[in-house]
C-alpha cells in the first residue's frame, strides 16, 4: 500500500470536513433525532425504552453513516481528483483506506463519544453504558468500510444514496446484532465478550477483505 | 517566439536517466459500442511533442486515458520502454497527467491544492518550491485563495502549476492544456514545454487552438491527426 497516498488524502478529507464543519457534524445531528424520536413513537414506558436502547442506539447509527456515504468518493469522481488518485498502481488500496479512516473520524467517531449519552437519554442502565461504548467503538469502523464499497460500486449512479443502503445494510446486519446484543446481554446478567469478540473479528474481516473490493470499484469507475 | 525559454525559468537537469520512448503499436480504441479508431502506431520519443488532433468524439481524450493508463486498449500494446504502461510504477512516476478537469478541490487554497498534488505523486515540495510553482504560472498573490473563488482560467493555471514543479524528464500527457488560458498564461505554459523538452521530457497533447499552428512549424511539434485513422463505424463483435 502507497503509505504517502494514504496520508495526503486521509489529511486532505480531514481538512476539507474541517472547512465545511457544519456538513460534517449532520450525521451527528441525524443520529441524535432520530434516536430521540423513538420515545415518541413507542411512549415514555421506562421498561420499554430500556429494552429497545441497545437496537435504537445501533439502527440510528447504521443508517447515519450510511446517510453520510453517498459523497464519499463522488466528489473526487466529479472534479478529476480520483483519476489523478488512481495514477499510481497501487494507489487504489490506499485511497480506499484512507477515504475509510476519514469518513470513521469525521462522522463515525463523534456517533461513539455521543452513544453513550443517547443510552442515558433512553434510560439505559450506568453498567451497559461502557458495553455500548465499546461495541459502537468497534462496530463504527465497520460501517465506514464496507459503506466505502458501497459507495464505490454506485459511484456515477443516479440514485447511488438509496442503492448503497440496499447493498450495505444486508452485509452490515451481523454487526448489527452482535453490537446491539453485547449491551442486551449485560441486561440479562451475561458477559458482554463473545459478543464484542464477535465484532472484533468482523472488523478485522472488514479491515482486509472491504479496501481491496473498494478499490477494485474504483477502478471500475474510472474506466 | 514561443518556442524558447523565457528568461528566469529553472536551468535544465540532465543528471537523470534518458526517458524511454513511447510507443503505441496498433493500437485500437474503444468507447461503449464503437471503435473510435483502430492500427494506431506511433512512437514518442524523449524531447519530443506529439500534437493530437481530430474532431470531436474521435477518441483524443480516450487515447490519452489510454496512455495514461486509465483504461485498457481495445486491442495493441502501449509501452515504456519495452514495458507495459499499465500497472507499471516507473511510469507512474515519470508520467505527469492532466485531464480536462482541474483536480481541484474548492476548499482547498490554490497552494494546497498543488502540495496535494505533487504529494500523491511523489513529487517532493516544499512550500517555496510551491510558491515559485505558482509564481511562475502567474498566481503570486493568490497563493492563499481558495480555489472556489478563481475565474476558470486561473484554475486552470492552478492545475497547470504541476508542470512548472517537474524538474526531471517525464512524459507529459495533457488534455486541452491552453484551454481557458489567456495570451500570457498561452505564452507562460509554451515556455515550459520548451524546457521541459530541452531536458528530454516528452508531450502528448490535444489541442483545437489555431495558434499551435505556427508553434507546429517553429518548435518542432509533431502532428497526429485521429481523423486520418481508419474507425469502423458499424458495432464490432
Amino acid at each position: 500500500m502507497n503509505g504517502a497516498v494514504f496520508a495526503a488524502v486521509y489529511q486532505r478529507d480531514l481538512r476539507l470536513a474541517w472547512r465545511r464543519r457544519t456538513e460534517a457534524l449532520l450525521p451527528l445531528a441525524f443520529f441524535l433525532v432520530a434516536a430521540s424520536l423513538f420515545p415518541l413513537g413507542v411512549g415514555p414506558d421506562p421498561q420499554v425504552l430500556k429494552l429497545i436502547a441497545p437496537g435504537v442506539v445501533w439502527v440510528c447509527a447504521l443508517l447515519a453513516a450510511m446517510l453520510s456515504m453517498p459523497p464519499l468518493f463522488a466528489a473526487d469522481h466529479a472534479d478529476g481528483s480520483l483519476e489523478q488518485l488512481l495514477l499510481a498502481p497501487g494507489a487504489g488500496l490506499a485511497v480506499a483506506a484512507a477515504k475509510a479512516a476519514a469518513h470513521w473520524t469525521i462522522s463515525g467517531a463523534p456517533l461513539v463519544v455521543c452513544a453513550p449519552l443517547l443510552g442515558l437519554l433512553l434510560g439505559l442502565p450506568s453498567a451497559e453504558l461502557p458495553v455500548l461504548f465499546v461495541s459502537l467503538l468497534l462496530g463504527t469502523p465497520i460501517l465506514s468500510l464496507l459503506g466505502g464499497v458501497g459507495a464505490a460500486l454506485t459511484l456515477g449512479l443516479r440514485s447511488a444514496g438509496m442503492l448503497i443502503v440496499l447493498i450495505v445494510l444486508p452485509l452490515a446486519v451481523p454487526a448489527l446484532i452482535f453490537g446491539a446484543g453485547a449491551a442486551t446481554a449485560v441486561d440479562a446478567g451475561q458477559s458482554p465478550s463473545p459478543h464484542l469478540s464477535l465484532l472484533g473479528a468482523l472488523l478485522i474481516a472488514c479491515l482486509v477483505g472491504a479496501p481491496p473490493a473498494t478499490a477494485a470499484a474504483l477502478r471500475i469507475a474510472v474506466e | 517566439m514561443n518556442s524558447t525559454p523565457l528568461p528566469g525559468t529553472p536551468a535544465a537537469t540532465t543528471s537523470s536517466p534518458p526517458l524511454p520512448s513511447l510507443r503505441l503499436a496498433d493500437v485500437a480504441c474503444r468507447r461503449g459500442e464503437r471503435l473510435l479508431f483502430t492500427g494506431l502506431d506511433e512512437t514518442l520519443a524523449a524531447g519530443e511533442l506529439l500534437w493530437l488532433r481530430g474532431g470531436n468524439g474521435r477518441g483524443k481524450t480516450s487515447l490519452l486515458r489510454l496512455v495514461a493508463g486509465l483504461a485498457a486498449p481495445e486491442r495493441g500494446q502501449i509501452l515504456w520502454g519495452d514495458a507495459p504502461t499499465r500497472g507499471n510504477a516507473r511510469f507512474a512516476a515519470e508520467l505527469v497527467y492532466i485531464a480536462h478537469t482541474n483536480a481541484l478541490k474548492d476548499d482547498l487554497t490554490a497552494a494546497e491544492s498543488l502540495a496535494f498534488l505533487a504529494r500523491v505523486h511523489g513529487r517532493d515540495a516544499g512550500p517555496g518550491a510551491l510558491r515559485a510553482a505558482l509564481a511562475r504560472l502567474g498566481l503570486a498573490g493568490r497563493e492563499r485563495t481558495p480555489t472556489r473563488s478563481l475565474s476558470q482560467g486561473l484554475r486552470r493555471r492552478v492545475a497547470l502549476a504541476r508542470l512548472a514543479l517537474e524538474t526531471t524528464p517525464a512524459l507529459w500527457v495533457l488534455d486541452e492544456p491552453f484551454d481557458a488560458l489567456d495570451v500570457a498564461g498561452t505564452a507562460v505554459l509554451h515556455a515550459l514545454l520548451a524546457v521541459h523538452r530541452a531536458r528530454g521530457g516528452s508531450v502528448l497533447l490535444t489541442s483545437h487552438h489555431l495558434h499551435l499552428d505556427a508553434a507546429a512549424a517553429s518548435a518542432g511539434f509533431r502532428v497526429l491527426d485521429l481523423d486520418l485513422l481508419p474507425r469502423d463505424a458499424g458495432v464490432v463483435a
